[in-house]
């Protein structure tokens, strides 16, 4: 187990992942359903997780910087109505730009009245995720004539994987080797083949750019200028200001840039998941992101992996009619639980280990006294989900030291 | 040639307040020179508008014969004025080099830091001027030793060839005081300019050139360190002799108020950050603890008020068993205390005083009872306590923040002295107030101690320690090492206890 | 006295002009005529039905407001009060069905058990932050989705009256006794006025959210748990030391703040007398807005309340005469809510500056005269 921490992180959390499938391949080898590992699986919750993964990036830049950022929520949803306007009036690629545009217009509005102005952060937050919907309904009503729905709105479009995933080069056919492996039903080997077609197959050129947004993000963060002085100002304003560094555009730039993550994320739900601006279609994903980021520690990598696990959860559910898969979900829980539970015995954590072994208990009781869950507990789950890993992982978190506080010229 | 440092008629205001009057000052190239002045003397003011931390209203700054206005600290910065501040401006979570680069990173094209270069320049600036630092620490592993070495390096990175240190000795004991010295011989050695902030006498004639002397924001002197003595200094920054901490008469009686034994605290991954502590105090008796900050005395504190965990041992009030009391009970049973940083534990800065009055006493008479708030009594006390502690303010309705900070400490000085405790925890009671709110403060204590007052005091201040303790005990990290008498040890005595260079074998303090 | 008064009403008087310029721009820009617009939602709000709907929608915003208030007065954010209530509604409008009793009993037992339902599922975010540390404001909204989209829909299906045909209307509990509704108390207004037309009845919960209100400002003033709750808002480490026990205090808070949040379905419920399958929806995050345009006070929450409750009625005249889309009042409630927020950001600012000039003024004309003595 200390072996494993010791490994880069760009090592370690891929290895997380081909443990957390294997988890999937074993429960589903004795279970009735086939969907845990299928490529529409994997498909399904690229698509979900893309929009979590954009606004929980938003908030690492905002909250890296000391803002904290409730508002996400809303600007995702400006996001969703202008990336919409944009994807009708001026077509797939302006609709992206100009639903980042909206975001942005967000978080410009998050930053004048936190940072200039010194409102607490939450209270800002709510105060934009209360406008953002009546702003986008009264435009929707003027625009489309309707507070809810627009008309169908134009996908960028998306990209087949070359040689991995039966993409084309310059019009010439490659070979599907993902298709072919996952075909061989070898045990295990089948299933990552298929999980990892879904992501390369059909895939949003949105979410291709969200996956490069990791490597992106670090880099900018811990290896430039502007991420050390963005640092700073989450950590130790003062200290930044004593050497001369303008923190207040710092900050500016960093909550302005999660609104325009987080509006690329809305235009990603309006003219992908959905394909039409639909009111209430955001569905909390900002919030979730949020969750996303807290579960991932601050860092690009955790966030996506966060995301990851939220969208599968959500774009399982979407597929599960008969309550099969979310019924074996009850026995992955119960696997992770006692994970969780070893985990936290090794570390001595006792409160941990308990909570997670009656947690863990309670749902293997439930998964063999049943065949099926019902439905309103495959909606509920990605929420009850959220709410175990923050009661799990809050405390082992470290969120940047000066989160929250407000910053103001000349103070020391 | 023209002086390092010119400044002429600095004028600042504050709301209600001259921070600096018609300031004048004259630095020469390559001298040590020492600004001293009192708490709220108007020192921070004129180095943050020397620093372009803040703008004068008034008046001109000349660098090397050049005059200058300052926006902002870049603006300082390129003049070649460095600052080291009082309170460490490092981030604990960012490394050491990454610190220190701040606001100077060399990048490539694509704004990508160089940190080899970057790491290369720290060692060529570290080595010209002696000092040592691993650049790849985190800031948080280091010690605050250490730490003021990154502050300096920091400047020196820049560039900087004026450097003004802001009350540098407060967080040392003599002995780091002792190489700081040495660090700014050299510093001054290699052609540096210094202005240092102090307001220890002593330090300012060791180390100092010349020396200026501000007073209600005001240039009182400016002299050549040459046969001038405490006495004199003093004399011009308060226009009296300082005052000095002095208990008198021993009141000490046989009734033990506070006894802890065996009291042990651990933080959140079991490592025990205080180990084996026993100690009592009785009536009358004031308990000094001395030790560099953080290694334990705020969890001594916390344990007995009750905001810590205590994982082995007992706290004893007047022979009740206090260790599983909740905050309130134990304020009830008669804990008066006087936090170490009053706006962070003691005052409800947007509340009125009165409301400020009631705070950690809201459940007994007069402020009110388990179900209800006095307000008429609360405000009746709270005027009491203003006449009887003179608390300087209009009236009790304005907020705790818009006093000064000797008035906010004499607010809560009394509000916990007329609840007639019968232990009374003081850390660091006259931390950055004034010489006349001091004075009081110690006049308070001494009373209190003379009307059988139990007194747990906790202070930096080493002579405010020897001079108002019956007993002091050395604290290092997390456990009492020294037991001394404040009649027969001077403060190199106790720095040799709190730093570990010196120890008791004879047990005493066991 | 009269400065000071002006101080507090001065930013929430910039906040609505600017949301008057700003919605009047929004309304010119789609060909809209601002001033008919206004002229219309005011004549109707001059009628008394109309007053009659406003005060029956502000008050479940105002309860709204007072249950996110409490939270907010110790930088608690309890965003889940929209959870809270239904879950509070639906329980018990259960309870309610299943009890037969004298009218004075069945109607305190109702609103009871909303306000302990309410108030225990709060307690759910407060129990898991100071014992997981996890954020409350992540964990309410988690909450909230698990409540609306989980809970309340399988309840809504388990407790349907038993009928021939089931429909999606037939959803939602079966309808409470007589006894169990709370009356209207048009009789108490028509002592004043004439009588109330068209069927319109004011409902008896004005009278229980008045309480709510009152009982609010007692608390904060008079009581000591007002005093621990205001100071751990206001500093929690300095009311730490001085007695309030942080954990307890985050659990009581969150407690009382989804009590009064449980209250707020009693608004629908003596109305329609059943848990409806459509329930009215939104009045939680309403609420926050209200308590934060109202700045957590009693009287500023209620005159907020009925600014909100004027400009969700007023939708339905403008929806009649088509002088301007309805949705235009959503705009004007969060803009106005924005600029309110940043306004008392700034008018703080200024009021602490002030306050200190004022105190070291009137210090300086005593010190004058008497030199500091050692």
């Amino acid at each position: 187990m200390s072996a494993i921490l010791k490994l880069p992180a760009w090592l370690r959390w891929p290895l997380y992942v081909l443990v957390g499938i294997f988890v999937l391949t074993v429960v589903q080898s004795i279970s009735d359903t086939e969907r845990l590992t299928q490529v529409a699986t994997a498909r399904e919750m690229l698509r979900f997780s893309v929009p979590i993964f954009l606004a929980g990036l938003g908030g690492l830049f905002s909250e890296r910087s000391g803002v904290v950022n409730i508002g996400l929520e809303g600007m995702l949803i400006l996001g969703m109505w202008f990336g919409a306007w944009g994807s009708i009036e001026y077509g797939a690629w302006a609709g992206l730009a100009i639903g980042m545009a909206g975001g942005a217009l967000g978080g410009l509005l998050h930053a004048i009245a936190t940072v200039s102005f010194g409102v607490d952060h939450i209270i800002s937050g709510v105060a934009i995720n209360i406008l953002a919907p009546a702003l986008t309904r009264f435009l929707a009503d003027e625009v489309w004539e309707s507070p809810t729905t627009s008309p169908r709105t134009e996908s960028v479009g998306d990209w087949d994987v070359p040689f991995l995933a039966g993409g084309t080069i310059f019009g010439n056919e490659t070979p599907d080797i993902l298709l072919s492996i996952g075909q061989t039903e070898i045990w295990f080997v089948h299933d990552v083949a298929q999980l990892l077609r879904g992501l390369l197959r059909g895939t949003h050129f949105v979410s291709y750019f969200a996956i490069l947004l990791v490597p992106i993000t670090t880099w900018i963060v811990w290896r430039t200028r502007f991420g050390l002085r963005l640092r700073i100002a989450g950590e130790d304003p003062v200290a930044g200001a004593a050497q001369g560094i303008n923190i207040t555009r710092y900050k500016y730039v960093a909550v302005i840039l999660s609104g325009v993550l987080a509006g690329l994320g809305g235009a990603f739900i309006s003219t992908e998941l959905s394909g039409l601006f639909q009111g209430g279609n955001s569905a909390g994903r900002g919030f979730i992101g949020l969750a996303a980021l807290i579960f991932g520690n601050w860092r690009p990598g955790g966030v996506l992996i966060g995301a990851l696990l939220f969208g599968y959860v959500f774009g399982l559910d979407l597929r599960d009619l008969d309550g099969t898969a979310s019924h074996a979900m009850l026995l992955v829980n119960t696997i992770a639980l006692v994970g969780v539970g070893a985990w936290a015995l090794s570390r001595n954590r006792t409160t941990d280990a308990i909570l997670a072994g009656i947690l863990g208990t309670l749902s293997f009781i439930w998964w063999v006294s049943s065949d099926t869950v019902p439905s309103w507990w495959s909606n509920i789950l990605p929420f009850v989900l959220v709410l175990l890993v923050l009661v799990f992982f809050a405390q082992r978190l470290r969120m940047p030291a000066a989160l929250g506080m407000p910053f103001r010229k000349g103070d020391s | 040639m023209s002086a390092a440092i010119e400044l002429t008629g600095i004028t600042k205001r504050f709301p209600g307040v001259i921070a600096n009057d018609d300031v004048n000052l004259t630095v020469e190239k390559g001298e040590i020179h020492a600004i001293c002045g009192e708490n709220g003397a108007g020192k921070s003011t004129l180095m943050k508008i020397l620093y372009g931390l803040q703008g004068a209203d008034e008046g001109t700054m000349a660098v090397n014969g050049e005059v200058v206005t300052f926006n902002s600290p870049n603006d300082a910065i390129d003049r070649g004025i460095g600052m080291v501040h009082q309170h460490f401006m490092l981030a604990d979570q960012l490394t050491v080099l990454e610190n220190i680069i701040l606001g100077a990173e060399p990048t490539s094209g694509g704004g990508a830091i160089k940190f080899k270069e970057a790491e290369a320049q720290l060692a060529k600036v570290a080595a010209e001027y002696g000092l040592t630092i691993d650049p790849n620490d985190l800031v948080e592993t280091l010690e605050v030793g250490e730490r003021q070495r990154v502050e300096i390096i920091k400047v020196l990175y820049r560039g900087a060839d004026i450097l003004i240190l802001d009350e540098p000795t407060a967080v040392l004991v003599p002995q780091e005081v002792e190489a700081l010295f040495d660090n700014m011989r050299d510093l001054k050695a290699a052609g540096a300019t210094i202005l240092f902030i102090d307001h220890k006498l002593d330090e300012v004639l060791e180390i100092s050139d010349s020396i200026t002397v501000l007073r209600h924001g005001k240039t009182v002197a400016t002299m050549r360190n040459d046969g001038v003595t405490a006495h004199d200094l003093a004399e011009l920054m308060v226009g009296s002799e300082l005052p000095t901490p002095e208990t008198g008469e021993s009141t000490v009686t046989d009734t033990v108020a506070l006894s802890i034994q065996n009291l042990t605290v651990v933080d959140e991954d079991a490592r025990p950050v205080l180990e084996g502590i026993d100690l009592s105090i009785r009536k009358g008796e004031i308990l000094g603890i001395a030790g560099v900050e953080g290694n334990g005395q705020g969890e001594l504190v916390d344990a007995i008020i009750g905001t810590a965990a205590v994982s082995a041992g007992t706290i004893g009030l007047l022979g009740n068993d206090i260790t599983k009391l909740s905050v309130r009970k134990r304020r009830e049973a008669g804990i008066g205390y006087v936090p170490e940083d009053r706006h962070r534990e003691g005052l409800l800065l947007d509340a009125p005083l009165w409301e400020n009055a009631a705070l950690g006493h809201q459940t007994q008479a007069p402020y009110g009872s388990r179900w209800f708030i006095d307000r008429k009594g609360t405000r009746r006390q709270t005027a009491e306590i203003k006449e009887q502690f003179d608390v300087r303010t209009p009236n009790i309705d304005v907020s705790a923040h818009a006093l000064s900070g000797g008035n906010q400490q004499k607010l809560i000085i009394g509000r916990e002295l007329t609840s007639n405790p019968s232990l009374l925890i003081a850390a660091h009671p006259t931390r950055g107030i004034d010489v006349g709110a001091q004075a009081a403060v110690w006049e308070q204590i001494r009373d209190a101690r003379a009307n059988g007052l139990a007194t747990l005091l906790i202070s930096a201040d080493l002579d405010e320690l020897i001079g108002l303790s019956d007993t002091i005990l050395v604290m290092l990290r997390g456990r009492l090492v020294a037991q001394v008498s404040p009649d027969d040890v001077t403060p190199r005595d106790l720095g040799a206890y709190m730093t570990g260079a010196a120890t008791q074998d004879d047990g005493q303090a066991a | 006295m009269i400065r000071r008064i002006a101080f507090i009403a001065a930013a929430p008087l910039a906040a609505f002009a600017l949301t008057l310029v700003i919605s009047s721009l929004a309304l010119v820009v789609f060909g809209s005529n601002p001033i008919d617009a206004f002229s219309d939602m005011i004549g109707h709000a001059s009628e008394l039905e109309t007053q009659v709907d406003i005060l029956n929608r502000a008050t479940p915003l105002y309860l709204s407001a007072v249950a996110a208030a409490i939270g907010f007065r110790m930088n608690l954010f309890n965003i889940g009060v929209e959870g809270q209530y239904l879950f509070g509604y639906i329980i018990a409008a259960q309870v309610g069905t299943m009890l037969a009793l004298p009218a004075i009993i069945h109607i305190p037992v109702i609103l009871i058990t909303a306000m302990i339902t309410g108030g225990l599922f709060a307690a759910i975010a407060g129990i898991l932050k100071v014992t997981r540390g996890v954020n409350e404001v992540i964990s309410t909204i988690m909450l909230n989705s698990i409540a609306v989209a989980g809970i309340i829909a399988a309840l809504q299906g388990r407790w349907q009256p038993e009928q021939e045909e089931f429909t999606a209307t037939t959803l939602g509990t079966a309808p409470i006794d007589d006894t169990g509704l709370l009356p209207n108390i048009n009789g108490l207004v028509e002592i004043f006025t004439r009588e109330i037309e068209q069927g319109g009845e004011l409902t008896g919960m004005l009278l229980v959210a008045i309480g709510v209100g009152v009982a609010y400002h007692l608390l904060l003033t008079r009581m000591r748990f007002g005093f621990d709750l205001r100071a751990s808002g206001l500093n929690p480490f300095a009311a730490r030391a001085g007695g309030v026990a942080p954990k307890q205090m985050i659990v009581a808070a969150m407690f009382l703040s989804g009590a009064v949040a449980g209250l707020i379905g009693m608004v629908e419920l003596a109305e329609e007398g059943r848990f409806p399958a459509d329930p009215i929806q939104g009045l939680g995050f309403a609420g926050i807005a209200v308590a934060l345009l109202g700045r957590n006070h009693p009287g500023g929450m209620a005159f907020s309340a009925l600014l909100f409750a004027f400009l969700d009625v007023s939708a339905g005249i403008l929806q009649s005469t088509q002088t301007a889309t309805k949705e235009i009042v959503n705009i004007m409630q969060g803009i106005v809510l924005l600029a309110a927020v940043i306004a008392y950001g700034i008018t703080k600012r200024v009021q602490t500056r002030e306050e200190a000039r004022a105190t070291a003024e009137a210090l300086q004309s005593v010190e004058t005269n008497t030199e500091v003595t050692v």
